[in-house]
């Protein structure tokens, strides 16, 4: 596979390293009320789609920027390549 | 009809005009007490030990496509008991049991064969790990049998003693480990399923499951609804899609996992063996091709095919423990969906929704839990209960931190 | 008189003779011939056996798809089992030998088989052989095992390098022949980037078979004028023996080019092979197509072959199989076997017709309506008999027929991203479907276009559509145009043992018994009856079976369904996929920056992940590894010892946030550490498991040093990176892993603050008083050289550890161990390391092994619940914090002459001995010089409480059973008094 990186080009995927899908940003707040249920959602339960698929990627012998891939699952077609950082950003995170 | 080589002369004296059809082809009923979604290794086997043992006769399997195409037709047809953690290892040696006995239980001849499983150690950490599964092994009544190097050396000779860039240092043998031949597997389950009155429906694809109240009702199928008591959900790499249906998120991620083998060989290898400084482990089949596999591709995928990079991956292993085989022609490669759980442990439990039970997460365990885990399932669908055998596999085991970790990589299923 | 059967013409050069020899006889062949074509001139047609039956073989085909005739290519441990002879280039000296027979060729003991075959069925082995049951281990399995596999391997490494690379291009055209050419022919002219891959070793294709012209020129001088014009572009990259064996995403397709496969011997550094990874922005696959067979009684004979091959072997190599020959076809193609070959003067006995209105002849009897009905002839045909639309028999003599049942287009690529081709009614074949893979497109014969012309025109506009190009497309020459004109014909109603796969013995009676059983869907054909998974991936069989299975199901066979096609097009050796990365070069080999000077003092190695560390230092009079470690551990303790503790992962942490961001990171708190102060880190997974565990040094407010274990050093990298990027994006944090930048040195003992005072430069007072425990900075030593200083302690001991830009690390180690003559300081290596950490009680990898909490490692106080750490959340789960959880202990046998196990299991001193009554388990275990006795550390149910209680350790694996008392884990210095000193 070849992952289109936003700062350096298509890359290929073996330089890459696969975490899991891209929800890991979504870590829950420690002090909520439900957050030992919110923090086992988080860590164990997947949607797992037969499709599309955001999913995080680290470019672990590159640039080590962590990528949020939107790939499809079923063809494993490519539709969209991001930083987590702006991704995880443009979710509400912060410090 | 019995099988047995009396049959096989009297029909080769005859013309071969009496063998009939394995399994029958039935159109479904409008009603079963038990459906079982997927006619896969497990999904076969649970019909077969729900209506042998647990006496259920209105059992039906419904199968997307044709039995025995999914992972049971597509793995590495290796069989041991060789876990390190209670709640697998009671689990996988019942399995291995159930193997012992499963061709006359079956009469069906699924090949097993018991040549040994060795895992090969490279490390004194390694070492001390395979020393306390060994024992485990041990005290759970299966066996196992830790070998040094030269006694490696004089069962496996081929292997790289000499130019190795992490030595073998030794390894742990179980015996009573071996191989099977997959598909008759799957063939053996549903002849017997079948002979004893359980409708195998193949080409039905489940579209939907019909709750009301948070109960289960049955199986929207493209054949038709079908409605059922309680619905079993036995789909390995399609857990996610089925479960769906019915609104679950699972602690389940699909991802593909490449196999291969090579073209007819002599007989090269007495055993199982599996390299532990790279991935690669391999068999010989009994018609001679190499079966070999090493680690996932990495990635989600319900694509049934895997890339490259896992290919020499798997390859580069092979040479660096085995480099005879250096000229040996990889035949045929092709990738499973593998239904990887958040420990790398199996779920056998019910859910939340009433009627609806699910046996997967398998990883790439599930061929050698065959017997196990359909007469497991068949024990929760038929009792209610679970079998003493599988009580840890929990679908809520993550909530309450009761994770069956044999690997301690933690909820990162591609690494299990 | 050798070469009996060489005509004239053909691409063959005559005026070398080359040596060669097959089963221990020598013949003779020339240049351009292949293994199969120069043991066709010698007459010789008995090449193999099958697999089941052990039916005399001899060649189907002339191509990459030959089922039948294969051999064991070259001896000792450069033997090749299972090479297609129609592959395999002939050179001097060549070396091959039939496979599968016992004890030759010609008499085969296993041929008994044959006469059995009735009751050796389809599936017969999964009827049978249950009784009794101990039996199939011992006596049917073996027995079938020996019979079953084709050739062997030389037991032997393969001795042969191999290389990988990798290729970039606009477009891949896949296949040289007329529709290759010609695509490659108008890419290049436009500037493209093109490779153009082909299998063969003369590019051409079909065109080196065929008589007919292009344009002015004979089909094989086009396509060499094709070819002379493609070398001589720079854009334009011609691949031959170069075979594309699989489409993967995204463009990338493998490719194989044997590079030395047609060489007597490799020179020196020339790779066998070589594994490309193409990756192309277009793809066009002008694969060909390959022909059919027709099934009929005893179509099995050596002398029985593809028409097309009879064609190819006369006219490209100028071979006939036999005098006297004969063609049975569905289809005109056919046909222009038979008037090649009775152009070059061969005697055709017939062409047997199944077409009413079949063309005639003038030159040979045309037998329309008619079907071959059986064959004669043990090693070799001999006679055909033929059924004529009357009902008599003829009976035709001939050595050789011809058979052509149509074409298939060769689809396979299309397929590797499971794609389904789709039915063609007028091929009566499977042509490419819809969903191709992404940026591939199909021309010429691959995608059904069976004239020469019209697969030059669909090269042409394939590579013109593919690239966009707007210019006008190159004229064509003329050539031949003819249509497909045939009528779907796969088996002779009424036959009994008639073949579809040759090598696996599969046949048309096979198919019919596997639809009776109910294997109906294809693939349970396939696996029930094995039809198509011979070494030829059915590539001539399959679609027969498929045929026939549709015919009784009273079904059409797009009905019934296609098999998926996969990976690799060709059998491909494992060594070529494994390239370079074998035996040493399997993983890179890190070196740590004392390495040199540990091999000097003949320091025994051993592999920590891709590290290697010195084991030990042994001194000449010590024979046992027991007296170095020994010594180096007391050596230590007494005085001074030096360890390189380099592969300890180093990770640079700065920013205003740095604090802040390891407050995360660790379950224990870093905001309040002091500039100048080390502390130590617990690192928890975001499930609540012990991730790693190391230091952070605060060299400034705003800049820590973390240390994480050698294992880990990349994933607590990573870890630490989604942390930043992902889960706290808006931190002012930075980091950097420095693992290989700087040298680090563990120098411990009540000696280490004396030795280290006389390499600090003067002006850094590292005194117990200015550099306590746990101090760290920046210092310099050697007169000026940058240091880092940490006063930490891994052995208990008052111990520092010191670290240097790395091209320093090796002149700092000779320097300690020159300084430190005076204390007699001593070099240690991994194994007193690990001495000395369990002495002291210091978990690490055994202990640390991804199940184990903080509550089990006895730091459960301190995963702070009054920030947000990653893992705590989740650490608190009910099941992990069970009164009865494990927890470390140290193990001590009550005799101290027995040995403690790793891996040995805890139970109660009384009471059964099983998993039920399990305690718990030894991590780690070693000899302590200290005190004098072997050691462990565990993991015991509720441990902590359980001190001083005798355990009875059992390992049944090993044979132990012995009795431990239950200990601190804490055996050396419990109140850390030495490590202040």
């Amino acid at each position: 596979m070849i992952i289109d990186h936003p700062m350096l080009g298509p890359r290929d995927a073996s330089e890459f390293t696969y975490l899991g899908d891209a929800s890991l940003i979504d870590r829950p707040d420690w002090q909520a009320d439900d957050a030992a249920e919110a923090f086992y959602e988080y860590g164990y339960l997947r949607d797992n789609p037969a499709g599309e698929h955001q999913e995080l990627w680290y470019h672990e012998a590159g640039d080590r920027s962590w990528l949020v891939v939107t790939r499809n699952t079923l063809t494993h077609e490519i539709s969209k390549v991001e930083l987590a950082r702006d991704v995880a950003r443009a979710r509400g995170r912060s410090k | 009809m019995r099988y047995s080589g009396f049959q096989v002369i009297k029909q080769a004296l005859t013309g071969h005009k009496g063998w009939k059809p394995v399994w029958r082809d039935p159109a479904p009923k409008s009603h079963y007490d038990i459906v079982i979604i997927g006619g896969g290794g497990h999904g076969l086997a649970t019909a077969h030990y729900l209506a042998k043992v647990y006496g259920q006769r209105r059992v039906a399997v419904v199968e997307k496509g044709w039995i025995g195409g999914g992972n049971v037709g597509r793995n590495t047809t290796i069989i041991r008991s060789n876990y390190l953690l209670d709640g697998n290892e009671h689990f996988y040696e019942f399995s291995l049991k159930l193997w012992e006995g499963l061709e006359r239980d079956l009469n069906y001849n699924a090949m097993i064969s018991q040549r040994g499983v060795l895992n090969l150690y490279h490390s004194d950490g390694q070492r001390d790990a395979y020393i306390r599964r060994g024992n485990a092994m041990i005290l759970n009544g299966a066996d196992a049998e830790l070998l040094d190097a030269d006694q490696v050396r004089k069962e496996h000779p081929y292997l790289n003693f000499d130019d190795a860039r992490f030595p073998i240092k030794g390894g742990l043998a179980q015996r009573r480990g071996g191989t099977a031949r997959h598909d008759a597997v799957a063939w053996g389950f549903a002849r017997s399923a079948d002979s004893h009155g359980v409708d195998i429906i193949q080409n039905c694809e489940v579209t939907g499951l019909r709750i009301e109240n948070g109960k289960c009702l049955g199986v929207e199928t493209s054949k038709g609804f079908i409605g059922a008591d309680k619905v079993g959900c036995a789909v390995a790499g399609s857990s996610g899609r089925v479960m769906g249906m019915a609104g679950l998120r699972l602690p389940i991620e699909s991802h593909v996992l490449q196999a291969f083998v090579s073209e007819g060989l002599k007989p090269v290898l007495p055993s199982v063996i599996t390299y532990g400084a790279g991935h690669f482990y391999v068999s010989q089949s009994d018609k001679g091709g190499l079966v070999f596999g090493g680690d996932l591709d990495g990635y989600n995928s319900y694509a049934q095919r895997g890339n490259l990079p896992v290919v020499e991956d798997v390859c580069e292993g092979g040479m660096s423990l085995m480099p005879i085989i250096g000229r040996a022609r990889l035949l045929r490669m092709w990738g499973g969906v593998m239904d990887m759980s958040m420990d790398g442990s199996p779920i056998i439990d019910r859910t939340p929704v009433d009627g609806l039970y699910f046996n997967g997460g398998w990883c790439y365990g599930g061929f050698k839990a065959t017997p196990a885990s359909g007469h497991c399932f068949a024990h929760l669908l038929a009792r209610d209960a679970p079998h003493p055998v599988a009580t840890a596999y929990r679908l809520d085991r993550f909530r309450t931190g009761r994770m069956i970790d044999e690997k301690g990589v933690g909820n990162q299923p591609n690494l299990h | 008189m050798t070469q009996t059967n060489r005509l004239s013409g053909g691409q063959i050069d005559r005026n070398t003779t080359l040596n060669f020899r097959f089963d221990n006889h020598s013949y003779t062949a020339h240049p351009g011939d292949t293994l199969a074509s120069a043991l066709l001139a010698n007459d010789v047609r008995l090449i193999g056996r099958s697999f089941k039956y052990h039916r005399p073989r001899g060649l189907l085909t002339a191509g990459s798809e030959e089922p039948n005739g294969i051999v064991e290519l070259r001896t000792g441990s450069r033997k090749e089992p299972n090479t297609r002879a129609t592959t395999a280039e002939i050179f001097d000296g060549l070396e091959a030998h039939s496979q599968n027979r016992w004890p030759n060729l010609k008499f085969d003991a296993l041929a008994v088989n044959d006469l059995f075959s009735n009751f050796l069925s389809a599936g017969f082995y999964y009827k049978t052989f249950m009784w009794p049951a101990a039996f199939w281990e011992k006596l049917y399995e073996p027995i079938i095992r020996r019979a079953a596999g084709l050739g062997s391997l030389s037991m032997e490494a393969d001795p042969d390098e191999y290389d990988k690379g990798f290729r970039h291009c606009d477009l891949l055209i896949i296949g040289a022949g007329p529709a290759g050419l010609m695509a490659a022919l108008t890419a290049g002219r436009a500037g493209a980037d093109v490779i153009l891959a082909d299998e063969d070793f003369t590019p051409g294709g079909r065109l080196n078979s065929e008589t007919y012209a292009l344009g002015d020129h004979s089909a094989p001088a086009w396509a060499a004028q094709a070819v002379a014009e493609l070398t001589s572009m720079p854009n334009v990259r011609l691949m031959t023996r170069t075979t594309v064996i699989g489409a993967f995403d995204h463009g990338i397709y493998g490719a194989v080019e044997r590079t030395g496969d047609h060489l007597p011997t490799l020179p020196a550094g020339k790779p066998r092979q070589i594994l490309w990874r193409i990756y192309s922005q277009k793809a066009l696959l002008c694969a060909g197509a390959t022909e059919r067979p027709i099934a009929f009684e005893n179509n099995d004979r050596p002398g029985i072959m593809m028409a097309s091959a009879l064609r190819t072997y006369a006219n490209r190599f100028a071979v006939i199989a036999a005098p006297r020959v004969a063609v049975f076809t569905n289809n005109d193609d056919g046909h222009r076997t038979a008037v090649d070959l009775h152009a070059k003067g061969i005697k055709v006995a017939a062409v047997i017709d199944v077409r009413d209105d079949a063309p005639s002849s003038y030159d040979y009897e045309v037998l329309k309506g008619a079907q071959v009905v059986d064959t004669k002839g043990r090693h070799g045909l001999t006679f055909v008999e033929v059924a004529m639309p009357g009902g008599e028999t003829r009976t035709l003599e001939c050595g050789a027929l011809g058979v052509s049942g149509g074409w298939n287009p060769n689809v396979h690529l299309t397929c590797h991203q499971r794609g389904r081709p789709i039915w063609n009614e007028a091929l009566a074949a499977f042509v490419p479907g819809a969903d191709l893979p992404v940026g591939l497109t199909v021309a010429g014969a691959a995608n059904g276009v069976m004239s020469t012309y019209g697969a030059l025109q669909s090269g042409a506009e394939g590579a013109a559509k593919a690239l966009d190009l707007t210019s006008a497309l190159p004229d064509l020459p003329d050539a031949e145009d003819a249509p497909v004109t045939q009528t779907p014909f796969w088996y002779v109603q009424g036959c009994k043992r008639a073949w579809l796969d040759q090598q696996n013995d599969v046949t048309v009676k096979d198919v019919k018994l596997s639809y009776q059983e109910g294997f109906r869907s294809v693939e349970h054909l396939k696996r029930y009856t094995t039809l198509g998974m011979a070494t030829d991936q059915g590539k001539t069989s399959n679609i027969g079976g498929l045929a026939i299975m549709a015919e009784v199901a009273g079904k059409s066979i797009p009905e019934t369904g296609t098999t998926i096609f996969r990976p690799p097009y060709t059998p491909v050796p494992i060594a070529t996929f494994a390239g370079r990365m074998k035996g040493q070069e399997f993983h890179p080999t890190r070196l740590t920056p004392s390495h040199h000077w540990a091999k000097e003092r003949g320091a025994v190695f051993v592999e920590v992940g891709n590290w290697l560390r010195a084991q030990w230092f042994p001194l000449p009079d010590e024979t046992h590894w027991r007296q170095s470690v020994d010594r180096e551990v007391r050596q230590t303790r007494a005085s001074v010892g030096v360890c390189d503790c380099t592969t300890l992962g180093k990770i640079d942490v700065q920013g205003t946030d740095a604090a802040a961001f390891l407050n995360r990171i660790y379950a224990n708190g870093f905001a309040k550490l002091a500039v100048g102060k080390t502390r130590y880190g617990l690192m928890l997974r975001e499930d609540g498991i012990v991730m790693d565990d190391g230091t952070a040094a605060r060299l400034a407010d705003d800049h820590f040093v973390v240390t994480t274990t050698t294992a880990n050093a990349v994933s607590v990298y990573r870890h630490m990176e989604f942390t930043r990027q992902c889960l706290f994006p808006d931190m002012d944090v930075q980091l950097i892993s420095t693992t290989d930048v700087w040298a680090q040195y563990a120098v411990a003992g009540p000696n280490s603050r004396k030795l280290l005072q006389k390499i600090v430069d003067p002006e850094f007072d590292i005194s117990n008083e200015a550099f306590p425990f746990m101090a760290c900075g920046n210092i310099t030593v050697c007169q000026g050289l940058r240091a880092r200083l940490f006063r930490i302690s891994f052995s208990g001991e008052l111990a520092y550890e010191i670290a240097v830009p790395s091209r320093y690390g090796d002149a700092l180690m000779r320097r300690l161990m020159d300084m430190g003559e005076e204390f007699d300081v001593v070099p240690y290596g991994t194994e007193a390391l690990g001495v000395m950490r369990i002495e002291k009680g210091h978990a690490a990898g055994n202990e640390l092994n991804g199940t184990t909490t903080a509550l089990n490692l006895g730091m459960a106080k301190m995963v702070s619940k009054k920030k947000d750490g990653i893992g705590s959340t989740l650490s608190e789960r009910a099941a992990l914090n069970e009164p009865d959880a494990l927890a470390l202990v140290g193990i001590k046998p009550l005799e101290p002459e027995k040995k403690v196990t790793a891996g040995g299991h805890l139970m109660n001193i009384d009471g059964p001995v099983d998993t039920a009554h399990d305690q718990g388990y030894v991590t780690s275990a070693v000899y302590s010089p200290i005190l004098n006795s072997s050691i462990g550390l565990g993991l015991m149910k509720n441990g902590h409480a359980r001190m001083g209680e005798r355990m009875r350790l059992v390992s049944p694996l090993t044979d132990l059973t012995i009795e431990v008392e239950i200990v601190s884990a804490h055996f050396v210095d419990p109140k850390g008094e030495r490590l202040r000193a």
